[in-house]
């Protein structure tokens, strides 16, 4: 089995960092073989997603091949076979996030829906006229327009908190916003277009003091981080599993049972009820009440796959080597002429948003593209972050553990070329 | 195998960082902004018309070498046309940039805008190349002052 390769080599012992070999791992994803305009893919656009290990595929075309069938419905074998797929699929997550129960664990489409069944549910409950809800400057678009939309359903104001010159959240600032009209927090834990690694314990801890419940956006933090939801204390965290190797459409939100057994059903259908009647309708027990119509099975199995080859690598081992090569690009990056990077935050994920002098960023990731090098550019959905620093958009580089220092060099060279065409 | 030279040819280049007629226009009786959502480029083009000409043309704005290039050379190839003539030339680049039929890199109605053939091999990009055109039908249209190629 391709997994194989990750796991670490006889003899190494438990807390020691375990061997990582770049090439082994990058026989796992077949899409790294195959070339773009007849160069070899570098793809540095894992911010925006990553690829998918062979043993995913797998894992997706075996349960379509051998196991599908609806879930939590039949009483014939293969309905019990899918319906225990899924749910190790969620005690997997579980076990991923450290939750207490995995009846915590709420498969969603993705951090976007997770965040909007959040701010329907939890939000039109609690969150009154005149009352405030605090993000951050840094948020993804994500996780500011559900929120926009509840203030200005229920009348509540949106605070915002500033961010400084490195892309780095202002906790000063933050405690200035809370207050007693203070009824959620939603914070990103690394920003998707600066990499800034958010003190999150700590945001969390300081809205608790005021008795406010706080929401994580993951989604940029679990293909890098450790993530404990215990130790951090959050009361919701999303993310999303097409950025942690497994398939797109599945997601991931977790909420601690107290505050989703009392928060009322996101959307209604089959699977999320006890019984139907005409005069009265009873919900499931959770996580099923938040989870109406068939889900996507097949996504839930795959990201199980994907969570269980992460973990074989381990993620302080991912963790150590894409810092290594974070470090290496950033350096090859401080030597390029009239390049600045945006985002320099002292604690950051794999990210390298930048801006180059009389270049616009699309036309950085043309030229890169027919190197076959791939690149995001633009605004990453986070327009008030370029906003803050004044730029129309940026040309981001966003590293995996696959990702090699010779892919460095390459996306370097490449950009020595954008020098020599715009001079 | 595309070469980049082809994308960005000499002229694009010399425009983008030479735009002609990037200012406000002070006998402009229509103003048209474009905003490309997905890059962030926007502009704004600033017309003299009447009722059958396209009398003078300006632009403001920011933008990738692509837009900024196309907006500069459509200001060079419409002023002084008739509205008619625009709307035709309009037609004939999008074809152009989308790589449509009829027009093609030999299209003579087309001049110096030809530079942007290579566009069509990059659906991404057609946006770019499109943005200021998008805007200039708008005011021949006398559609709203908001146009976008979304």
């Amino acid at each position: 089995m391709s997994i194989a390769s990750a796991v670490h080599t006889p003899g190494s012992r438990p807390g020691r960092p375990r061997a990582f070999d770049v090439e082994k791992i990058r026989q796992d994803f077949p899409i790294l073989h195959r070339t773009i305009r007849g160069k070899p893919l570098v793809y540095l656009d894992n911010a925006a997603t990553s690829q998918k290990p062979q043993v995913v595929l797998e894992t997706l075309h075996h349960y379509y091949t051998a196991e599908n069938a609806n879930i939590h419905r039949g009483v014939h074998f293969l309905s019990q076979q899918s319906t225990q797929a899924y749910e190790e699929a969620r005690s997997k997550v579980a076990r991923f996030v450290h939750a207490a129960d995995e009846r915590e664990i709420i498969f969603v489409r993705g951090t976007t829906e997770g965040i909007n069944l959040v701010a329907h549910s939890y939000g039109r409950k609690h969150v009154q006229a005149g009352d405030e809800v605090i993000i951050s400057t840094m948020e993804h678009h994500s996780n500011i327009v559900p929120w926009q939309l509840l203030c200005e359903e229920q009348g509540a104001i949106l605070r915002v908190v500033p961010i400084n010159d490195a892309g780095e959240f202002l906790l000063e600032e933050y405690a200035e916003l809370l207050n007693p009209r203070t009824k959620f927090v939603a914070v990103t834990h690394v920003s998707n277009a600066l990499g800034t690694i958010n003190p999150v314990r700590q945001i969390i801890a300081m809205a608790h003091h005021w008795g406010v419940p706080v929401l994580i956006d993951g989604a940029q933090a679990v293909p890098h981080l450790q993530v404990d939801v215990q130790a951090l204390d959050c009361d919701f965290y999303a993310f999303s599993g097409h950025k942690l190797y497994g398939p797109t459409g599945i997601g991931v939100l977790y909420g601690k049972t107290a505050l989703l057994e009392a928060m009322p059903p996101y959307q209604g259908g089959g699977d999320m009820i006890r019984s139907v009647t005409f005069e009265k309708t009873t919900y499931n027990a959770l996580p099923y009440k938040f989870e109406a119509g068939t889900p996507h099975i097949a996504g839930g199995i795959g990201l199980g796959a994907a969570l269980d080859y992460v973990q074989a690598i381990g993620l302080d081992t991912i963790r150590t080597y894409e810092h290594t090569l974070l470090g290496y690009a950033t350096a090859a990056f401080a030597v390029l002429p009239g390049v600045r990077i945006i985002g320099t935050a002292q604690e950051k994920a794999s990210v390298i948003s930048f801006v180059r002098d009389g270049v616009h960023p699309h036309d950085i990731g043309t030229i890169l593209d027919l190197e076959g090098i791939a690149i995001r550019t633009g605004h990453h959905c986070a327009q008030p972050v370029m906003a803050r620093f004044g730029v129309p958009a940026t040309a981001r580089v966003s590293l995996a553990f696959y990702n090699t220092r010779e892919e460095i060099d390459a996306l370097v060279q490449a950009l020595h070329t954008v020098q020599e065409v715009f001079g | 195998m595309f070469d980049l030279r082809e994308l960005y040819q000499e002229l694009i280049l010399e425009h983008c960082k030479r735009p002609r007629h990037f200012c406000l226009l002070a006998g402009a009786n229509c103003k048209v902004e474009g905003y490309n959502p997905l890059c962030g480029d926007q502009l704004t083009l600033y017309l003299d018309l009447d009722h059958e000409w396209v009398r003078d043309i300006s632009f403001q704005g920011s933008g990738c070498a692509i837009s900024t290039a196309s907006a500069s050379m459509l200001t060079e190839s419409v002023q002084g046309k008739t509205r008619a003539e625009a709307e035709a030339l309009f037609e004939r680049f999008h074809h152009l940039v989308t790589g449509k039929s009829p027009a093609t890199a030999e299209d003579p109605a087309l001049g110096d805008l030809v530079v942007f053939a290579g566009v069509a091999e990059f659906p991404m990009r057609v946006k770019c190349a499109t943005l200021a055109w998008h805007a200039l039908r708008a005011a021949l249209r006398g559609e709203g002052d908001m146009v976008s190629t979304e």
